[in-house]
């Protein structure tokens, strides 16, 4: 019963996207970028600016390699993830945070910044 | 390239002091003092007791304007009207460090090997006090910083000579090595992270001074704090930002942090009390 219920949510959802999909995906894509910006940029969540220089922050620390060409750097998007989610996987004494392990971002947070930096 | 190579020596450097662990305080403080002298922009040892103007001439001008006018000036009247003061029973700091000041802020930290503890200036201040029959100052701000104030500008231009040569003053100084490179908080950052290997950089709008240095001039007047603060206060500070939980003031762990500081500051000159953002 329950089940029926999300199928036919699920495909109404559907239903009402289709007359607009175009439109919609880059919508959501668009705010989930803009999201994620929000949260790199917050100090008191990714600050990513603290380390990074990241094209339309201020005051961006000098610790850490500039995020620029993304794309080209991690073809998978996967690995930037990774990379976000425990830096430590890659270099165990890195100085950037393990954002996933040590709960400093929910995972919808990191996802939001994954879509952040590979804008970039 | 460069990238590579440089987080190259940041691993291998970040892991010496545990791979070697037999390294005396002595190996310790060359390998820094060599770290320093490589990868700092300016690697003149003696401007260290200066902390982040050491780097940042910018922020070396301003404060030189600060010092012109002190802003601790007032708690150095406070120092010397505290030091001065008789006690209810008639006696006075002097009857507990002596009567010449320039020889006590030196002293400090050192290891009593009796009691095995690490016996601090702010420490003995407040035991005096209590020797005495006196009640004991709060550890962080006030009257104490203002002593410990009046105490280390009269010591200005002496040098630090701390250096443990004991096996229990060794114990305590590893204690405070281990503190100082361990990664904590849910940033998940040692003091070593910040004060040795992104020494000179910038983090958000804090440029970020170096380790060798760090005991010369507290107590220190920050205009955050608008106010006179040891450096136990500090370090607490900067556990805080880091999300981790800050310990006391004068607790063991901030004893052997100081005391290890002070070791790597070997040689350089006192020059407190300080000013800082
Ligand atoms: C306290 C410093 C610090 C903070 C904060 C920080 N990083 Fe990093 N980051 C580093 C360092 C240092 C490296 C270099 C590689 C290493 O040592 O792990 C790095 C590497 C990276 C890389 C790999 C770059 C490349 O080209 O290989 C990415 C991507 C990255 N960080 C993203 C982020 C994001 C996104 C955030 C915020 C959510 C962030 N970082 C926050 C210090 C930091
Ligand atoms: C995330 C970076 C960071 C970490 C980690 C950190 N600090 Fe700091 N600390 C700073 C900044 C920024 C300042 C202000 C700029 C300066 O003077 O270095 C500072 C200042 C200080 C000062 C005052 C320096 C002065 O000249 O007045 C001391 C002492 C200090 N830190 C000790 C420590 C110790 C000990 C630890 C580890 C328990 C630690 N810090 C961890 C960022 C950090």
């Amino acid at each position: 019963m329950r089940r029926n219920f999300r199928t036919v949510q699920t495909v109404f959802t559907a239903l009402t996207l289709i007359g607009a999909i175009g439109f919609s995906a880059t919508a959501i894509a668009g705010d989930k970028i803009e999201e994620g910006k929000k949260l790199a940029f917050n100090k008191k969540k990714g600050n990513c600016l603290a380390c990074h220089h990241i094209v339309g922050g201020t005051q961006p620390g000098n610790i850490a390699p500039p995020l620029v060409g993304m794309k080209g750097r991690f073809p998978k998007k996967s690995d930037l993830r990774a990379q976000i989610v425990d830096p430590r996987v890659k270099n165990p004494d890195s100085m950037m945070p393990p954002f996933g392990p040590h709960a400093i971002l929910t995972d919808e947070e990191i996802d939001s910044i994954v879509e952040f930096i590979y804008s970039l | 390239m460069k990238k590579l190579i440089s987080s190259v020596t940041l691993l291998a450097l970040s892991l010496t002091p545990f791979v070697a662990a037999q390294a005396t305080p002595e190996d310790d403080l060359k390998a820094l003092r060599a770290y320093f002298k490589k990868n700092m922009p300016n690697p003149d040892l003696s401007d260290y007791k200066n902390g982040i103007y050491a780097f940042n001439k910018d922020a070396r001008a301003q404060w030189e304007e600060i010092e012109e006018f002190p802003p601790y000036e007032i708690d150095l009247d406070k120092g010397k009207e505290l030091w001065e003061k008789k006690f209810k029973n008639g006696k006075s700091f002097a009857d507990c460090f002596g009567s010449d000041l320039s020889k006590i802020r030196p002293k400090y930290p050192y290891h009593d090997e009796a009691k095995d503890t690490i016996v601090t200036l702010e420490g003995d201040i407040n035991k005096c006090l209590t020797d005495n029959g006196e009640k004991p100052y709060k550890w962080k701000k006030g009257n104490i910083a203002a002593l410990s104030a009046y105490i280390a500008k009269a010591a200005e231009g002496t040098k630090i000579t701390t250096m443990p040569k004991t096996e229990k003053a060794i114990a305590w100084y590893n204690k405070g090595k281990n503190f100082f490179y361990a990664k904590r908080g849910q940033l998940n950052l040692s003091c070593a992270d910040c004060h040795v290997y992104s020494a000179s950089k910038w983090i958000r709008g804090d440029n970020l001074g170096p380790a060798v240095g760090h005991t010369t001039h507290f107590p220190v007047f920050r205009s955050k704090w608008g106010a006179l603060g040891t450096l136990h206060r500090r370090y607490g500070g900067c556990n805080k930002n880091i999300r981790a939980k800050p310990f006391k003031a004068q607790s063991d762990e901030y004893k052997a942090l100081e005391y290890f500081e002070a070791v790597m500051s070997n040689g350089l000159e006192i020059n407190g009390p300080g000013a800082r953002k």
